[in-house]
């Protein structure tokens, strides 16, 4: 008898342990932000920031290259968006590239070393789309990027395809059935940080622009904005976003009232151009791009890879905790940016470039 | 020699197996010869049997059967019968109501078909079940307090699954078979609705399930404190009331300066219990046919405290001239 009571206890106690084993160990950090009593509190596990710290380290800039003396153009065949930078700064670019993005690889991961000019190699055509892309981001997303602005390294982090992109989810095996529709929800997936929520919600607001807002703005009913259902799908993106970002909701949101911007957080409307800035990147940048790319680098449905909020926040409330990066590689500030810098020594005091003067050197 | 304890029960009286009071007539209700089960001993009575089933009971069984294999069955399906694939997604798994641009109408099977046929069986099944109550206490002359209690439960059913989704003219503001599922509809319900939680009758439902449970715990510690008095005989005390009876209004009256009766307090239990669905049934049907937006009402109706700006101005990026869309 007194065995078994042994026994039992000894089950129990494995049990409790089972139990609480999926459990984050406290103690948990909590930091107000909000007037006290609201519950405006971001929550951290110590243990895991720690962790989260080393990934964010940004890799050491390479020495500064001369920014004068021949341009790429002139010296290198078929420059078609760097043309205008020194041949110094144009091949520390491309070093950095290379650590950035390929570092295992090397150069031949886009060129061919017999012929470095030559374009057959299809990563040396996204590659060009995607530094013409970062100018972009760095240019025009200034409301989302600030001037911290981003390089190949926010995303890539030394992996030619960064670790976080999206590809539209397959439709359901045998969905034309008679019965076990799931209606691209309830499937513990990852894109809505395993909620039960609609999974496809990138396609919807990250490509397809779908209305995010589904609240009414007047407390009696008028016209109805969104349904039940619509609401599940604007939950689903922002278990995204929030798992993306590493935050609470309460990061941008007073959750007593998710609709009005009174309540909210000024990072909202950081969030708010990011989400138009994918939906750009997305659909102006990658979707291009679909046939550029081999079979193999396609999802299930034969589509591109595209980005979301994770792909360069990386769960982290700014890309690399907001360390800069771009104002050592200021060719990618903007389009053609270079030829309007200032000598290197100039460059240096007033870095990074304004967005205005980057917009005037526009080829 | 086993110990009288009162507050986890240790004895068992062994008795002869008992039939039951009878009804007056040939007591034809009864089936099956009763047995003893020692461990159902030490939750409660550890006669099992003789059981009644009727034929509402069969009819409730049968629908409920139904209900719960069309469930069962679609979230089977949903895995492509993998029965690994089903243990795994189980929580996640759910029978979806019809999309929203169906409405009322009667969608395909496997867009929404299912899920109002598993609401009507499931429906019969419950309402069957209320008859059952009803009659059974009937036939042994006992009030039917249980079986209007179990309607209570069954308004806030109907209005969260048939009433208010007949008034919004959509069956996909219904809520959909699952496990989180149907927890994640709950939240989106609140965040769509401007929370939940500044809907006057959530609150009196909150109040009323908390408070049930209030009163749960001190009737249930008032009677096994006086047990010792013979106070669990409540029935009893309340027509003739003894020691154990004194002594727990006293206890009150000294605590708290006012008492329950041996009777009052159960009217305030069955109150309280039936009340928290109802005052819920009530907010669930008002959202969205009659307030689109709690948070708002509550603030125009003054009940929402404002706090201090501490973020500064935020504004709405849409409505700022020269912004990209």
């Amino acid at each position: 008898m007194n065995t078994l009571k042994a026994t039992l206890r000894v089950v129990a106690m494995l049990g409790a342990g089972l139990l609480i084993a999926a459990c984050e160990k406290p103690p948990i950090d909590t930091v107000q932000r909000g007037v006290r009593g609201t519950g405006m509190v971001q929550v951290y596990n110590p243990r895991i920031v720690e962790g989260e710290q080393q990934k964010n380290v940004v890799p050491e800039p390479i020495p500064a290259a001369p920014r004068e003396g021949q341009k790429a153009s002139e010296v290198f065949q078929n420059v078609k968006v760097l043309g205008d930078v020194s041949v110094a700064e144009f091949t520390r670019l491309m070093v950095a590239m290379t650590a950035w993005v390929s570092p295992e690889q090397g150069c031949a991961y886009c060129h061919k070393l017999e012929n470095m000019a030559d374009d057959s190699m299809y990563t040396k055509v996204v590659a060009r789309r995607m530094i013409q892309m970062t100018q972009h981001i760095n240019a025009d997303w200034k409301p989302h990027v600030a001037d911290t602005g981003v390089t190949c390294y926010t995303c890539h982090r030394g992996m030619p395809v960064p670790a976080e992109v999206w590809f539209q989810p397959p439709p359901q095996k045998h969905a034309t059935r008679m019965a076990g529709s799931k209606m691209q929800q309830n499937t513990p997936d990852a894109a809505v940080a395993y909620a039960s929520l609609p999974y496809d919600a990138f396609t919807r607001y990250l490509q397809k622009g779908q209305e995010i807002r589904v609240n009414a703005v007047t407390a009696l009913p008028t016209a109805a904005p969104g349904s039940l259902a619509d609401t599940e799908g604007t939950y689903g993106l922002m278990m995204h976003m929030s798992d993306a970002l590493g935050v609470n909701c309460t990061y941008c949101h007073n959750s007593r009232a998710f609709a009005p911007w009174t309540e909210s957080t000024p990072q909202r409307q950081t969030a708010w151009h990011g989400i138009r800035m994918a939906r750009d990147l997305n659909n102006d940048y990658m979707v291009p791009l679909t046939a550029t790319f081999p079979a193999h680098r396609l999802g299930p449905t034969g589509d591109v890879a595209k980005l979301n909020c994770a792909t360069c926040h990386q769960g982290a409330y700014k890309p690399l905790y907001g360390t800069p990066m771009l104002k050592d590689y200021l060719a990618l500030s903007a389009p053609g940016a270079q030829a309007a810098l200032p000598p290197a020594a100039a460059a240096a005091a007033e870095a990074p470039a304004p967005a205005a003067e980057a917009e005037a050197a526009k080829p | 020699m086993a110990e009288y304890q009162n507050l986890f029960t240790q004895v068992q009286v062994h008795a002869p197996s008992f039939p039951g009071v009878s009804v007056g007539r040939d007591d034809r209700e009864r089936t099956g010869t009763p047995t003893h089960v020692h461990l159902f001993g030490r939750l409660g009575d550890a006669q099992i049997g003789p059981i009644y089933l009727g034929w509402f009971g069969l009819a409730s069984l049968i629908c409920g059967f139904i209900a719960f294999e069309i469930i069962g069955l679609n979230m089977m399906a949903s895995v492509n019968w993998d029965p690994i694939e089903f243990v795994r997604q189980l929580f996640w798994l759910a029978l979806e109501p019809p999309a929203p641009h169906y409405g009322l109408s009667i969608p395909p099977l496997n867009e929404g078909g299912w899920w109002l046929m598993a609401g009507f069986f499931l429906t019969t099944s419950i309402l069957l079940w209320w008859v059952r109550m009803y009659r059974r206490a009937r036939a042994l002359g006992m009030g039917t307090h249980v079986a209007w209690a179990f309607a209570a439960a069954i308004w806030l059913y109907l209005v969260l699954g048939f009433i208010r989704p007949v008034l919004m003219g959509s069956w996909s503001e219904a809520v959909p078979f699952g496990i989180f599922p149907h927890l994640d509809w709950t939240a989106a319900f609140s965040i769509r609705y401007g929370n939940l939680f500044y809907n006057p009758f959530h609150m009196l439902s909150i109040a009323f399930l908390y408070g049930s449970t209030l009163l749960f715990a001190m009737h249930g510690a008032t009677i096994l404190a006086v047990s010792r008095f013979g106070g669990e005989r409540e029935i009893e005390q309340i027509v003739d009331r003894g020691t154990a009876s004194e002594r727990a209004a006293l206890f009150w009256r000294w605590t708290m300066g006012f008492n329950a009766s041996m009777e009052s307090i159960h009217r305030w239990a069955w109150w309280f219990a039936v009340l928290c669905p109802l005052t819920g049934g009530i907010g669930i049907l008002l959202t969205g046919t009659v307030v689109d937006n709690w948070y708002l009402w509550a603030v125009k109706h003054h009940v929402a405290p404002m706090y201090p700006a501490v973020f500064g101005t935020v504004v709405d990026p849409a409505t700022v001239q020269g912004v990209q869309p």
